[in-house]
């Protein structure tokens, strides 16, 4: 009875897998053949990287993947210099209406940026930065949960370990960037990778703010280049979808530990 | 001594605001100020040439209230909020037990459950475009095998706005899988030896033990599913965008195409409100659930 039922489980939870990962592996599967052997699931049929061919020569892909790519790093270096400050001030420095100032700072996790569209597309055209990934990138720098997660972080930190470094004449900056800095840094990696996965797969705020191939992330250079109206067939944009998530899905598979860690530590608040 | 206390505090004061200057002032452009302008311009009218803008009060909500597709699409977002919450926590759940017993696979298993997590929602509706392809897709060609007829998922009001549900509940399943998972792990194995000792069957034992001790987990992931429900609409842009005659279309989508497609940004801002609204009290709920918490430890 235990036997039957293990197997059971096994079989359920494998048959659950299988139908999740199916919609990766048909794109795989379409990617790599012609339309109307990827249509007849013949599994004899050749095998062909024409799709890839014509995918990258039907939009700037390399230009997109840089921007992506820089896109995330700005969000990135941004985010890490703005929450260290801040998530440093409310862990460690006492100031008058700290506790005001931070319940202001956590109702920011309500105001998604999503929602905010409108007057943010305002705002940043206001400071001259439409179709700039800077302008992308800057709503998303001073983040409350950056800010409270580093907050976290800092509070665990032994204040002898604080005391000592001052004993040895660090001021308080030296003091930031020798002890807190340091020990922080599984909290920097997890937060690290939930920011890049979520940057690099938003779409509708640069939609919105980009206006250009030169600006352009991945996800909206995806949606223009497979939009419907195209009539771009499903080869090829299985080929293009493929190509866009490979360099994330690849790092998710080789440091699948990580991720998962990141994103139960950044979670799990 | 205390002239001196007195001026390290000042001091110290001075550190902290200076420390939180960069992200005050990027809260202040980003959510603050954004946040109180859309109050104040959803209560003015569109300008046009003609007309200047001029104070209509509650107008543009009388506006909303009055049209029948705002209504169709805030009884859209809940059919979506009232499948997607409940349908992905349950897949989530069953994922994370599966994953946590002892099965064969379970490396494979849980990878496969998590990968849509690391996908674009663009790149997850262009999988799931293969899918749903009338004709060609993989559901109509499965269909064909038992002789039914081809069915145009995404093209009939009936069906399309459970195509946009199943990819959103595939994609977030497996992120809300994790958080279970790691609650299961921290369950004493020795309730589980009790609970066998007293010949309680396996259904007992998740259903008045694992459960319950689930419970914050639950109300975690609740709150995100919550918040997923007025966020996850990319997809939305690829597989219908909002059609066939608006019968999936979400209110953030709405929001969207009443300011960057129709130019009504006072609508969209009236309309901004009300979703701030709903997250607020989404967000007293957790503040309540979140004390609570603290009591229990």
């Amino acid at each position: 009875m235990n036997r039957l039922s293990r197997h059971l489980d096994s079989f359920g939870a494998i048959l659950l897998a299988v139908i999740w990962i199916a919609p990766l592996l048909f794109a795989f599967w379409a990617a790599f053949h012609s339309t109307t052997d990827a249509v007849n699931f013949n599994l004899t049929s050749r095998l062909t990287l024409d799709n890839f061919r014509v995918a990258w020569d039907g939009a700037p892909w390399l230009r997109y993947f840089m921007n992506t790519f820089l896109l995330v790093t700005i969000v990135l270096i941004g985010q890490f210099i703005i929450t260290t400050l801040a998530g440093f001030a409310f862990a460690q420095v006492s100031f008058p209406g700290k506790d005001f100032i931070f319940i202001l700072v956590l109702l920011q996790l309500f105001i998604l940026p999503e929602v905010l569209i409108v007057e943010n597309y305002a705002m940043v055209s206001r400071l001259g930065l439409f179709d700039s990934l800077l302008g992308v990138g800057m709503p998303y720098m001073a983040s409350a949960f950056g800010i409270f997660l580093m907050r976290q972080a800092f509070k665990s930190v032994p204040i002898e370990l604080d005391e000592a470094a001052r004993i040895e004449g660090c001021g308080w900056f030296g003091v930031l960037l020798k002890v807190y800095v340091p020990l922080a840094k599984p909290t920097y990696l997890a937060y690290a990778l939930v920011s890049v996965s979520t940057h690099w797969n938003n779409f509708l705020w640069p939609l919105i703010v980009t206006n250009s191939d030169k600006t352009r992330p991945l996800t909206v250079g995806l949606s223009i280049f497979g939009a419907p109206e195209n009539g771009v067939d499903i080869s090829i944009i299985s080929a293009a979808t493929i190509m866009s998530v490979a360099p994330l899905l690849i790092a998710f598979l080789v440091f699948q530990r990580q991720f998962v860690q990141a994103f139960l530590r950044t979670g799990i608040k | 001594m205390n002239k001196y206390a007195n001026q390290e505090r000042r001091r110290r004061a001075i550190y902290g605001y200076l420390l939180l200057t960069p992200a005050a002032v990027l809260l202040s452009l980003f959510a603050f100020y954004p946040s109180v302008a859309t109050l104040w311009s959803s209560m003015f009218s569109r300008g046009t040439r003609r007309h200047p803008t001029e104070f209509v009060g509650a107008g543009n909500y009388n506006d909303l209230f009055s049209d029948p597709t705002f209504w169709l699409v805030v009884k859209n977002n809940l059919f979506y909020a009232g499948i997607t919450i409940p349908l992905s926590m349950f897949i989530a759940l069953s994922m994370a037990l599966w994953a946590n017993s002892k099965i064969s696979a379970k490396g494979f298993v849980r990878t496969a459950y998590f990968t849509p997590t690391v996908l674009p929602m663009i790149a997850a509706a262009n999988l799931w475009l293969f899918f749903y392809t009338p004709g060609l897709g993989v559901l109509d060609q499965i269909g064909a095998l038992f002789g039914l007829p081809s069915v145009n998922w995404l093209g009939q009001p009936e069906t399309a706005l459970w195509a946009i549900i199943i990819v959103t509940v595939w994609k977030e399943s497996g992120f809300f899988m994790i958080f279970y998972l790691a609650a299961l792990q921290t369950i004493p194995t020795d309730l589980k030896e009790a609970a066998d000792l007293e010949g309680a069957s396996r259904w007992t034992y998740t259903r008045r033990i694992v459960l319950p001790l689930l419970m914050p987990t639950t109300l975690f992931i609740a709150v995100n599913a919550m918040i997923n429900s007025v966020k996850l609409i990319d997809h939305l842009f690829i597989l219908t965008k909002g059609g066939p005659s608006d019968s999936t279309k979400l209110i953030l989508y709405y929001i969207w195409e009443m300011a960057f497609a129709f130019f009504d940004a006072p609508h969209a801002a009236a309309m901004t409100i009300m979703v701030l609204l709903v997250l607020g009290i989404i967000a007293a709920v957790q503040f309540f659930y979140m004390d609570k918490r603290t009591h229990y430890q």
